[in-house]
């Protein structure tokens, strides 16, 4: 698939990446980070990203967006990525651009979608059931879960007020929580589509915020090579190490560019549903899921004992490339979904399904 | 890491349409063939097919028409390739010649040079190999001591060429060698490039066999061989950036991840008609690969289009896509049970052993995969 911008820089999502950028440089300071660590939410970062609107960019304009193009406001999250952010931007924007499909009202604040759930409709159209995987869960004025109708798929925005939260954490520390909820009278709305769209669009937005955080590991650790010296000499220096760098940075040039094909891909799942959302996805999910496995053991690896410390920030990008990559299917589960659908379309048709995507 | 970057590919309608038509072609042209045959990749030598893809003006698709060209995008060469790669369509016998040889001859050559050659290649009548590594020079190319020395009007050469893909089957190679003294201090000082017509006296070309037993490799004697005064290409002396400009174009296309192909497409039909769970995960994990180097590949066609030098992200996209052509034997031989053998799987079982046995060869030939590292390093800034 072509992006409809081409080699036109797309300068919407140029500015707002920006705009992200100067914010989070300036205002996540190591004592929003720490503040984050603890579990307390940062509440005066998420109040600035709040204030200019990111993440409300995502939405059409008559659910209180400004126009920008789908795939604009995902390359956002790029920079989210870049930030290593422990805020629920990438949720608050996909649970926003589901709601938006199905048309339902989007709640102000962080919001959430829910990784897994069993959710139960009574007749009168209230939910049980409980929810996990649920990323800031404990903070999201609502969480987002698809419940089966005889009707076909419904999409749930349940208030927080109704929810039940057990506390958890993903292999970041950031919080991945529990829900239950009962009888719970929550707005609905038929949704033109189904739970593996549903997984794929959140896949989509790992995709990206893997990427963008691998472009930041890539250039931390050359630049961190360039000036640590041992043997007299920096140790970009040795082959053995350009060697490795070499790997990093193509591991994370082939992230940036299978994520691109993530953000076409929903964008144009978003003006029209089709089968193309899936083996885009699958085949971004994936290879940025291995390029994380990859340049995370790279960057530790030159990096050396102190970006094994708690004081270094290096962790703060592979902990969570870690969480990223594990979130809404990892790569075992969406090489599943694409080698299906490859092994189905048979020797004659392998290629063209290839060059759909 | 932004020094790299993959713009995504513009759009190409005019691409679109080719590419129906190239798949219907080589539906009618390939079904014939063997699959050990389509399996050869750019490998497979049938000059009858290259004249095939002249007369329809496949060959030499962006060049200007006064040479034989068609005018057209780098884009839709670009779906012209991977669509005859991707078939396992036998494209070697024009294969250098079309991809760098020609663009060569058209950034460098005189017009006498450009009129006399260009629309041999476009036809598929001529074809070219490549003349730059030597008994000891491999990656280090500056290191070369093929000479050509003036004499009279033309220029007299000595030397020896090695690794010469094809050269039996050639009209003309572009010879790298020194036309000056060797200077430590500016290795790469004192080089040219000469279009050689390998029919002259004083060149003697012998073949060696690859560990296959096949023969496309050849190593190619120079004794007094004799070339004319405007055999030179470019100028004298600037060999060096001449023949360094030619690598975007060679180690950016498709033939950079899809060597394998063909055992891929083996693969599947020998898991039909379902798969069990791990041959699926194994499909979709190799799909993903390649469908993100082809991304990247489009990517770089996109940026040689736009007037850009991608030299850096070619070699990441050499790098990254030999790992996937050599990854595709190394897994697909895990996969099958070993059951009595059917045509089926004897079938996979030859395509297996071809290109396994064939797959060292994907991280060498075009630059190694130490030496795109090390550009990617330098790149970085690292070096």
């Amino acid at each position: 698939m072509d992006s409809p911008s081409g080699f036109q820089a797309d300068e919407a999502g140029a500015m707002l990446r920006e705009t992200a950028d100067r914010l989070l440089a300036d205002r996540l300071t190591p004592q929003a980070r720490a503040q984050a660590a603890e579990g307390e939410w940062p509440d005066d970062v998420w109040a600035a990203l709040d204030e200019v609107g990111l993440p409300a960019a995502i939405l059409p304009e008559e659910a209180g967006g400004f126009g920008v193009p789908v795939a604009d406001a995902l390359s956002l999250l790029t920079v989210a990525g870049r930030h290593a952010l422990p805020l629920p931007l990438a949720d608050t924007m996909l649970a926003g651009l589901l709601l938006a499909r199905a048309g339902i009202q989007v709640p102000a604040g962080p919001l959430a979608v829910a990784q897994g759930s069993d959710v139960r409709l009574d007749r009168a159209g209230r939910a049980t059931g409980q929810a996990w995987g649920v990323p800031w869960g404990r903070h999201a004025r609502a969480v987002v879960v698809l419940a089966d109708s005889p009707g076909g798929p419904v999409l749930i925005a349940l208030p927080q007020a109704a929810l039940t939260v057990e506390p958890g954490t993903d292999i970041a520390g950031d919080p991945s929580d529990a829900v239950r909820f009962e009888a719970v009278s929550a707005e609905g709305a038929p949704a033109p589509f189904g739970a593996a769209d549903l997984r794929a669009a959140g896949a989509a937005t790992r995709a990206l915020m893997i990427a963008g955080a691998l472009g930041a590991v890539g250039t931390m650790t050359v630049g961190y090579a360039g000036e640590r010296r041992q043997f007299g000499r920096a140790i970009g220096q040795f082959q053995a190490v350009q060697q490795s760098l070499a790997v990093l940075a193509g591991q994370a040039a082939s992230a940036a560019a299978a994520a691109d094909l993530a953000a076409e891909a929903v964008a144009a799942w978003a003006a029209s549903p089709g089968p193309g959302l899936l083996p885009a996805v699958a085949a971004a999910k994936i290879r940025t899921g291995e390029a994380a496995g990859q340049a995370v053991a790279i960057a530790h690896q030159v990096h050396g004992a102190i970006g094994f410390t708690e004081e270094h920030r290096l962790h703060h990008y592979t902990g969570r490339l870690r969480a990223w990559r594990d979130a809404f299917g990892r790569e075992s589960e969406w090489a599943q979904v694409l080698g299906r659908h490859l092994i189905a379309a048979g020797p004659e048709g392998l290629w063209p399904a290839i060059t759909a995507v | 890491m932004s020094r790299f970057t993959f713009p995504p590919p513009p759009p190409s309608p005019e691409a679109d349409i080719l590419r129906a038509e190239i798949r219907a072609f080589l539906a009618n042209e390939l079904n014939h063939r063997a699959p050990l045959d389509r399996a050869q990749s750019w490998n497979g030598l049938d000059p009858a097919f290259s004249r095939k893809l002249g007369q329809r003006g496949w060959l030499g698709l962006t060049w200007p028409k006064a040479y034989g060209g068609q005018e057209r995008s780098g884009l839709e060469r670009y779906v012209l390739l991977e669509e005859l790669l991707a078939a396992g369509a036998p494209v070697g016998a024009h294969w250098i010649a079309e991809r760098q040889s020609g663009p060569s001859l058209l950034r460098y050559g005189t017009e006498a040079q450009k009129s006399a050659i260009l629309p041999r290649i476009a036809a598929g009548e001529c074809f070219f190999c490549i003349g730059m590594s030597e008994p000891d020079s491999g990656s280090d190319l500056a290191s070369v001591r093929t000479k050509a020395v003036r004499d009279g009007d033309g220029w007299r050469v000595n030397g020896t060429k090695l690794w010469t893909t094809n050269a039996t089957h050639c009209h003309f190679m572009i010879l790298f060698c020194r036309t000056g003294p060797p200077d430590r201090e500016h290795r790469h000082a004192g080089t040219s490039q000469f279009i050689v017509d390998l029919s002259l006296p004083g060149i003697t070309i012998r073949p060696v066999r690859n560990l296959l037993g096949e023969h496309h490799f050849n190593e190619v004697v120079f004794e007094d061989a004799t070339l004319p005064e405007d055999a030179l290409l470019g100028r004298e002396g600037e060999g060096w950036a001449q023949v360094t400009g030619e690598l975007a174009y060679e180690r950016s296309g498709p033939e950079r991840f899809l060597s394998s192909f063909w055992l891929l497409v083996e693969l599947v039909r020998a898991l039909q008609p379902a798969a069990d769970a791990r041959a699926e995960i194994a499909l979709g994990r190799l799909g993903a690969q390649l469908i993100t180097l082809r991304r990247m590949s489009r990517s770089v066609a996109g940026l040689l289009q736009a007037g850009a030098d991608p030299a850096l992200e070619a070699a990441m996209v050499k790098d990254l896509g030999a790992l996937v052509e050599q990854e595709i034997p190394e897994i697909a031989r895990d996969l099958l049970a070993e059951g009595p053998p059917t045509l089926q799987s004897r079938t996979f079982a030859q395509v297996l052993a071809y290109t396994a046995l064939h797959a060292p060869s994907f991280s060498l030939r075009g630059g190694t995969r130490e030496i795109l590292r090390g550009i990617i390093a330098r790149g970085l800034g690292l070096r």
